[in-house]
Parts: structure tokens; sequence; C-alpha cells
């Protein structure tokens, strides 16, 4: 990348995230019905992973096809929160124990198991569901890339740990909810959240986060930090010949990867009312790449959009040709591959970006807007 | 009853409908003790919560997957429903409204599920849905449905444990599908021992622990119990357990693709289920399921269910009839599709017992209505929103079918939170 | 005595446990050697692998329905063509696929796993709009039905020594077709080393293609095998997938050799487990102990020194 490119990130950086703030916050809300917004609101919590994503496979050049581990893990932590409010004594009084998750009830469980104790407390939910997930992707980045394995193996192997997740949750029904997951959630700390004016709330809580979160991921990229992982990504040797430790840097930004994920995955759990092992397993984490892929995979900005328009496609599709919409995934599964490799961020880049000082000579002040952006605001 | 055939009906029938129509003429007869006649049917009488309909229309949802690995089983509800729509249609309606509908794929996905539901009852403003299969989808949407007020027809059977007040529960709860089935084997048969086998979620597992209590509670013995990933396809080292125990019964509650690895390989193994040592008794597998398993890798096994194809009764043979005239001559008819196919006649029955569409009057009226033309036999939705059904035992026959070997003499009462059994 | 067992169906349970591993041993062979084929070869993990097999399966099916309605005196021996027919299609559909997609993207080892995983998609709905989304069921001709028995207990399933039988056939054929005969020679040359083979002249992209429509035609072989022993549907493929990547993941990459043992260890171990665990904690026992070791030892049980 040349270097006045460089200089030129931050005006760059600031336009994207304006324009992106106004549409999620503004626009969106403004134009949308609650029904849809909370739809929105749930693709966008798809956003924090392919943010994620960027960060370690556009940037880091690791690719993880177990990213739905993160995202469930963190929206198990925050489900089982809600799950021990919504099961007080008085709203579980028919089963044969009061007080317990309802499908603990089914299956025989008596007693509510400690590791399910802590998730009482709200303020340790919280810690839990950053920092579960960042401990694993530790434990599996450390593994991992001490010994210096990457590229398709490590993908291979995030795959099946997330299939061994699945596996797990299902199996273990009488502490996770099994196949149906935890579902029926209520409330937060006594405050409806199923209700219209919860979920504008909520939406908004969300968009906040998933702005702060671009915001890290932004200034990752623009840190030294950011500059180390493209070196790495492009030729690994050389930055560990320089005398940096490859697997340190890359442990670092799966972990943040998995953080992001985490706070989706809660987000997604608390707007959506429930959790279920369909998030965790091989099928969701490959589509969060596609998300990432379709915005861009180097573009923090493209992975937002990729997921909002992926997401509102695959809804689009599936209510008026059901039949059709495996084509159409497959068939953008590999055309973002082929023909597209650099996503909505690459068109923009090659196609809109150099009419734009044409544009602005002419029709100065107009703001930008991104094609992705009104496509998106066309909804 | 023929003098309910409406009067008007502007149709051009083709020979399809005309079939499907004439096979609902003995369906008729449900209406009777429902019906009033001086009822006020005009559209902000039958409408007061802002539902979608017209003075000419009713919209009601049909949630389904028809993309994903449910698609297998779901696809035969779907065609039920739709038949069941259409035969209404022909017949003049409900109220003298045509049914629309809007269908959705939830795409064996649970939270898809959730959102089309929200989708059909707050954007479409549906009257009703008719929906789901697996025990995954219904938890996933029931919070939907009790926080809009909406009212969905579920068709399968299943662990129970459940009464909402906005599901219609078409198919049977596990004690009405397991108690009757283990007596007959026991008293006929003089089976002793069983082995409980099951893949690994709510369904088998709760069944499995009701049959456990039952058999137990005769004072018989259980000798295994077992339970395997949803897809997994080797049963190699259950089917050896099988055969070192020698249980005079196997319990087998096996879904989805799994069942199919599982009969085959029991086949291979040499245990032929006609010689019946030991006896395979199954509440999972429907004709549906049997197209893909191969009827020589089943024949001689016996299924306890509520309905079968095969069933001898006029209202079955019209329905067959009709099903076939609809969907093709190929198609196979599983206890699971009966049981959508009721769906849209029960919210019919209760609407016009109603004379509203309104969902809390719907719910009201439910209970106790009767459906004497169901192709189980006849039917009545009990005050736990259950359906009372009679119990039959199929003998899995060469081509793919059933032939039914026992029923229940009685309608048995549902119970979804058997006493005793928990 | 032996626990509950008397010693005589200790044994029998030994032989019986054995033997359900071989069976399982079988399956992960057939289903891993052709990704691990083209893993080794070309660093390309095949994810639409599952949807070749599926193909090799529905292959199957039509030629049982053709045979019987057109030919049934042949119906003994069906199975045979139809193992050689699911082999071409699955092999036309392979070197197609990689014409199409795979040459245009090895140096992107990453994007081939998301373009065959969308390929997968496609060709999962293909299944379901031309064979309707029910499982079909394949009839079997009498004689691989049924079982010998050997003792009162044991008995052997005609299908599971079908399935080894086969299994061990290929399994050899591959072994010379990679270390006998010329193509194999160049096989390995490009895996050791793409740019002196080329440099010698040997046509790296054909044998490239050759090597994938192999892969994918060994699918389709397993394909039409599984039809014995499991289901026939649009999304059947997905069943065997993950247990495909992590035989050829733990036997090390691009070694049959390792493949092989490495789908050994892990059907004995599940198959042992399943005996004296309940069937899901066998699975999950066996998946975690392969991650567990694969933390340990990343690179999996048999690695070869290639130079990229």
């Amino acid at each position: 990348m040349p270097a006045a490119s460089i200089t030129r990130f931050p005006r760059h950086d600031a336009i994207a995230f304006a324009v992106l703030a106004v549409l999620i916050l503004a626009v969106f809300p403004l134009a949308l019905d609650i029904f849809r917004l909370n739809l929105v609101g749930k693709y966008l919590t798809y956003a924090f992973v392919a943010v994620g994503l960027v960060l370690c496979w556009g940037y880091g050049g690791i690719l993880s096809l177990g990213q739905g581990i993160f995202f469930g893990l963190g929206g198990y932590c925050m489900a089982m929160f809600l799950k021990l409010e919504a099961s007080s004594p008085e709203n579980t009084a028919i089963q044969s124990t009061p007080g317990i998750p309802d499908f603990m009830d089914w299956n025989q469980v008596t007693e509510l198991p400690w590791w399910w104790m802590p998730f009482n407390s709200f303020p340790l939910a919280l810690i839990a569901i950053l920092l579960v997930p960042t401990a694993f992707a530790y434990l599996i980045g450390a593994a991992m890339f001490k010994r210096r394995v990457g590229g398709v193996y490590f993908a291979i192997i995030t795959q099946a740990v997330a299939a061994i997740l699945t596996i797990l949750i299902v199996g273990q029904q009488g502490y996770t909810g099994g196949i149906n997951g935890m579902t029926d959630l209520r409330t937060l700390l006594g405050w409806d959240i199923r209700t219209d004016s919860a979920k504008l709330v909520l939406y908004f809580v969300n968009a906040a986060l998933l702005l702060g979160v671009i915001l890290v991921a932004v200034l990752v990229k623009r840190s030294k930090l950011g500059r180390i992982l493209i070196a790495m990504r492009d030729k690994e040797d050389r930055v560990r010949f320089s005398g940096y430790d490859v697997a340190n840097f890359k442990i670092f930004v799966f972990c943040l990867a998995a953080a992001f994920s985490a706070i989706g995955g809660a987000m997604f759990a608390l707007q959506v009312g429930f959790m279920s092992p369909s998030f965790v397993g091989i099928v969701p984490s490959i589509e969060m790449v596609i998300f990432c892929a379709v915005g861009g995979r180097q573009s923090i900005f493209g992975a937002a959009y990729g997921a909002l328009l992926v997401s509102y496609a695959k809804t689009a599709f599936s209510e008026s040709f059901p039949e059709l919409w495996l084509f159409a995934m497959g068939g953008l599964f590999i055309a973002v591959v082929m023909a597209f490799p650099n996503g909505l961020a690459g068109i923009w880049k090659s196609h809109v970006e150099p009419l734009l000082p044409r544009l602005f000579n002419r029709l100065r002040p107009l703001p930008a807007v991104t094609p992705a952006a009104s496509e998106a605001a066309a909804e | 009853m023929t003098d309910d055939i409406p009067a008007k009906g502007p149709y051009t029938l083709n020979r399809r409908k005309l079939l499907a129509a004439m096979a609902t003429i003995p369906a008729l007869g449900m209406l009777g003790s429902s019906r009033v006649f001086a009822q006020d049917t005009s559209t902000a009488a039958v409408n007061t919560t802002g539902l979608a309909i017209t003075d000419t229309e009713v919209t009601v949802g049909i949630l389904h997957s028809v993309t994903g690995t449910m698609a297998i089983s779901e696809t035969g509800s779907v065609q039920a429903e739709i038949l069941a729509i259409e035969q209404i249609n022909a017949l003049g309606g409900v109220l003298g409204r045509q049914i629309k509908y809007i269908q959705e794929d939830g795409a064996s996905d649970w939270p898809t599920f959730a959102e089309k539901a929200k989708k059909l009852l707050v954007q479409d403003k549906v009257a009703s849905v008719m929906g789901c299969w697996t025990s995954a989808s219904r938890k996933a949407v029931l919070p939907v449905f009790e926080q809009y007020n909406g009212m969905l027809y579920y068709p399968t059977f299943y662990e129970g444990l459940e009464e909402s007040p906005n599901v219609i529960y078409t198919g049977q709860e596990a004690t009405q599908q397991i108690l009757a089935g283990i007596d007959w084997v026991v008293d006929t048969k003089g089976a002793k021992s069983f082995y409980l086998l099951g893949s690994d979620y709510i369904w088998p597992r709760t069944s499995n622990k009701i049959a456990r209590k039952h058999i137990e509670m005769k004072g018989l013995k259980v000798v295994g119990e077992e339970y395997y990933p949803l897809e997994h396809t080797q049963f190699n080292s259950v089917i050896n357990k099988i055969k070192l125990t020698k249980p005079d019964v196997i319990y087998a509650i096996v879904v989805g693709g799994s069942n199919v690895a599982f009969y085959k390989q029991l086949n291979a193994a040499g245990i032929d289920l006609t010689k019946e040592a030991p006896l395979l008794l199954t509440i999972s597998v429907t004709e549906d399921e049997v197209l893909g398993i191969g009827g020589e890798n089943i024949v001689g096994a016996y299924a306890a269910m509520k309905y079968f194809q095969s069933l001898e009764n006029d209202n079955n043979k019209a329905f067959v009839e009709a099903f076939k005239a609809r969907w093709g001559d190929g198609i196979v008819i599983g206890d699971v599709t009966q049981a959508a196919y009721l769906g849209p006649w029960l919210w019919k029955a209760a609407v016009e017992k109603a004379g509203s569409f309104d969902v809390d009057k719907v719910r009201e009226a439910s209970p106790d209505i009767e459906l004497t033309t169901a192709p189980e036999g006849y039917v009545k939705v009990h005050e736990n929103h259950h359906l009372w059904s009679k119990l039959r035992i199929g003998h899995a026959r060469l081509d793919g079918q059933y032939d039914v070997v026992y029923e229940t003499a009685d309608l048995m009462e549902p119970d979804p939170f058997p006493e005793g059994y928990q | 005595m032996i626990g509950d067992y008397t010693y005589d169906q200790f044994f029998s349970i030994l032989a019986m446990q054995g033997f359900a591993g071989l069976i399982l041993f079988s399956v992960f062979v057939l289903m891993a050697l052709g990704l691990a084929i083209i893993f080794g070869q070309m660093g390309v993990i095949n994810m639409a692998h599952g949807e070749f097999m599926i193909l090799g399966a529905y292959v199957t099916w039509g030629v049982s329905l053709f045979v019987t309605s057109f030919a049934p005196a042949l119906f003994p021996i069906y199975f045979f063509f139809a193992m050689a027919l699911a082999f071409c299609a699955s092999f036309t559909l392979g070197v197609f696929v990689e014409w199409a997609m795979i040459r245009h993207l090895y140096r992107r080892p990453l994007d081939t796993l998301l373009a065959t995983w969308g390929l997968s998609l496609i060709l999962q709905q293909t299944y379901r709009s031309v064979f309707g989304a029910r499982e079909v069921g394949v009839s079997l001709p009498d004689w691989m039905m049924g079982s010998l028995p050997l003792t009162d207990i044991i008995e052997v399933p005609i299908n599971g020594l079908f399935v080894m039988a086969l299994t061990t056939i290929i399994a050899v054929a591959v072994a010379l077709l990679m270390y006998k005969s010329r193509w194999g020679k160049q096989v390995r040359a490009v895996t050791q080393n793409r740019v002196m083979a080329g440099a010698v002249g040997i046509d790296t992209k054909r044998v490239d293609r050759m090597t994938f429509g192999l892969g994918c035609g060994i699918a389709g072989i397993a394909g039409s095998a599984f039809t014995m022993i499991g289901s026939t549907g649009p999304t059947a493929g997905q069943l065997y997938i993950v247990d495909t990547f992590l035989v050829v993941v733990f036997g090390g990459a691009g070694s049959l050799i390792g493949t092989i043992a490495s789908a050994f260890a892990i059907s004995q171990a599940q198959s042992t487990m399943e005996f004296f665990l309940s069937g899901s904690m066998a699975k999950v026992l066996t998946l975690l102990t392969v991650v567990g070791i694969l933390m340990l030892r990343p690179q999996g049980l048999f690695t070869l020194k290639i130079r990229r």
C-alpha cells in the first residue's frame, strides 16, 4: 500500500464511519417499522463477527471457520443469565423442582449445576460473555499458532471444534437445553425485553456497541499492530526474521475477533430472545465468513454492509423464492471468491471511487453515499 | 348434510379440484353441532383485532421448512395443509371467506422460524398459522405466538410437557403414543424385556423416560437405553449390544437420516424383524420415512401411531384419493401429514363455532370441537388443546405400507403432564 | 466372568466390536481417501466432497431403477455397473469443477474452501430440485443383504464385508497408482515441489485436474457403497463431512498412510467407546481426544516434508 494512501486513511475512515453511523442510528430507525428494525438489529449482530473476521482473516490471514463458537459462547452466557432470571421459583412453580430452568426439570436435573451459579449475577455474566470466549480463543490460538499451524489446517480445526461444541451442547441437554436451545427469555434485570420499546432501546445499544467495535478495529488497523498483521499475512517468515513473535500477534487478533463475536452473540440473545446450538455449528460459522467476504475482506466498514446485505438477501429470498435461496447463496460464495475477491469494498474502490473527485468538483459539498449504504437504505 | 353445499360457487372446477371437493363432502358433517345460522358475518363483527380479513378473504400462514434437513419431513405437512385449505375453499371457505395462505420457509433453522412467525403475525396479520414440525422450532416460535397472541396448529407427535393457550396440538403427546403401544406388545406378544434406543434430543429422551416408567411399573425389565447424536450413521455397536442383551422388544425412536442407517444396518446384521426375535416397536417411522429406509429393511417392524395410510374407513379413503389427485400418485401419507391435514379443518370448525376470527374467541371455542370426518376417524379437542385420539399398531409390509393390526377401543385422553411419569 | 459377561460372551463382544470398528474404519477410509489425495496434492480442501459422494449415491439409485425396469436379469450384479458409473459421474463433475473453478484459485487455498462450500450448497439444492427433498431408498440384490452366522452371537453382515473388500481394493489401487505408475510419480513430484516439477516438463495443470477428478471419483464410489449402509438424500453428504475432515487432518496432510492410520485409530476408539458408554458421549469423547491430540501435535500423525 503506497504511503500516500496511509496518510489519507484517517479522513477516509472518518467519512465512512460517519456514513455508517448515520445509516444505522438515523436512517434505519426512521425508515423502518419496529419489526424490520429488530431484524436489522439481528443482522447487525452478525456484523460484529464480520468485523472480527476482517481483522483476523483480511489483515492477519487467519481464516477461522469457527467464529460461531465464540458467537455461540457469548450468546449462551447471556442466555444463561436471562434464563435464570426467567426461571424464578414463581414462574416455574409447576415444575417438580421450581427455580431451575425448565429444560433441566424435563431432564431430571434437580439442582442448578455449579457452573451455572455465576450467571445469577449480571456483572459476572457480563464478564463471562467477554472472558469465556476470549479464553477459549486463547487456548485454541496458543496451541495452533505457537506450533505454526495456519492456513487451511487452522480453518479445518476450528471447524471441527465448532462441530464438537455443537454435539456437546446438543448431547448435554439437561444442562444446556439441547437442540431446542434456551428459549423464552423474558426480562433483563426486571426489564421486559420483548416489548417494542425494549427492542428499540436494544437496537440502539447494539448499534452503539457495533460502532464502538468498529472504532476499535480501525484503531487496531491503523496502529503498528495492524501494519505487522498485514506484513505477516503477506510474508510471515520475513516478519519472523525481523524479530517479531508472529504467534503472539496472531493469538491477540484471534482473541480480539472472538471477543467481538461474543459481544455480537450476547446482543443476539438479547434481541432475538433465545439462543440455540444452530448458531454454533459449521454452517453459521461459514455463513459469517461470507458476510465478511461479500463486504470485502479487507474493509472493516464493508464487513458491516456485507452482514446487512447478505442477511437481508437471505430474508428476502426465502420470503419469495425459498427454493432458490441455496442457489443464490452458493452462487454468491463462488462469485465473491472468483470475480470479486475484495467484495463490495473492492468494487467501490475500483469503480466508484475514481468517479468521486469529479463528482466532488462539480457538486461540492454533496456528501458521499456508498452504494452499499444507498442500497441498504432502499430496504 | 348435503344441503350445506354453498350455493355460490362460480368456480370452473378442473378434475383435480373436483376430486378434492368431492372428497370432502363427508367432511361437512363436522359443521353440524357448531353451526349457528343467524350469524352476523360482516367483517367488522368477525374481526375485531385487525387481522388480515376482508369481506371475501381471510389470510392464514403456513410455516414449515422447505429447505434444509427438515424439508424431507415437513414437505408432507405443507401438502396436507394446502390440500385442506383448497378443499375448504371449494366448499365456500370459512364464514363465507376464501382462505388465502402465505407460505413461509423456516429453513430447518429455529431462529428463522421465530423470525417468520413474527412476520406472519405482525406484518401479515394472519388469522392462524399451521406449522412447525420439530420441538425445537415449536419452542422457538412459542414466545412469539404468546406475545402477539397468534394461533398455531402444530401437527407433530411430540414429548408433551407443554400446554400453551396459543397452540392446538393436532398430533399425539407422548403418553398417547407410548402407553397403549407398550401395553399391546406386553399383552399380545408377551414381551418381558425392552431395549430403548433413540436419537439424542428431547422427544426421544422424554418418550423413553415415560416408556421406562411404564415398563418398570408393569414389573418388566429395561435391559438397555441408548442415545446417538442426531445425524449419526453408524449403529453397529448398539446392534451388538442388542444381540448380547437379547431383549424381547427393541423400542426405537431414531429420527431423520440416522433412521435409514439404523434399519439398513440392523437388517444387514442378521436381525430379521419378521421373526420378531427381537420384535421392533417404533414411534418414529411413518410411511414417509419408510420411503428412504426401503420396505425390505423394515418389513416386520411394528409402529405405534394414530394414523396409517392403509386405515380402512370412508374418511380416509376419500382423503387418500384427494391427496393423490392433488400431489401425485406416488406419494405416501404418514401420521404427521394426516395430523397436519386436521389443522385447517379444526380451525375452520372453531371459527364457525365462535362466529369470529378473533384469536381469543377461537381459543375459547376450541375445546370440544369435534371432527367426525378426520381421516383417522373421530377426533375431539381436549381442554388442554390436544386431541383425543386412538392408538393403532401397524405392521410394516414389504411395499412400505403398514397393516393395522390393533387399535385401542376408545379414544385416549391427552395428558401432556402425566402424573407419575415425570 | 468379566463384569456381567461370561468369557465366551466377552470374546464375542471383542470380536463383534472389532468387526464393527473395521466397518467404520472402511467407511472412514473410503470417505477420506479422495479428500486426502486432493488435499495432499493441491492443498485444497474440497468442502463439496460430501456432495460428490451423494452424486455417486444418486447414480446408484438411478441405475437400480433402470435395471429393475429394463433388465431385471442383471439386478444381482447391477451394483458393479452402478459403482463404475458413479465413479465416472463424480470424476467428470470433478474435472469440470477443477476447470471452471479450482484452477483459478490455486494461489488462494482459503478461497477454495469458500468456493467449494458455495458449490456444495448449489449441488444440494440441485439434488433437492431434481430428486425431491425426501430420501430415496436404494434396493439391493438379495445376495448383498443379510449376514453370515459364525457362532450363535457373532454374525458378520455381508454388506460390511463388501464395504471392507471395496475399501481394500480401492486403497491398494490408489497406492499402486501413486507409487508404481508414471502418473503417480508425476503427482508426487508436483506435490513435493511444484515449480521444479514444472521445470522438468511435467504438465502440472493436467496432473492437478486428474488428481482432483480422481479424488472426486473415489468420493462417488464411496457414495455408491454408502447406499448399502446409510441414507441417500440431498443433505446426506453433510452427515459424513465432519468426520472426514477430522480423519484427514488427524492423519496429517498429504499422507495417505497417515489418513489410513488415523481412520483406524478414530474408528476403533469410537466403536470401543460406543460399547462402554452411550453413543453421544462416545462421539464427543472421540472428537475431543482427536482435537486434544491435534492441539499437542497440530501437524497430525504423519507429515510430509513439502516445499511450497
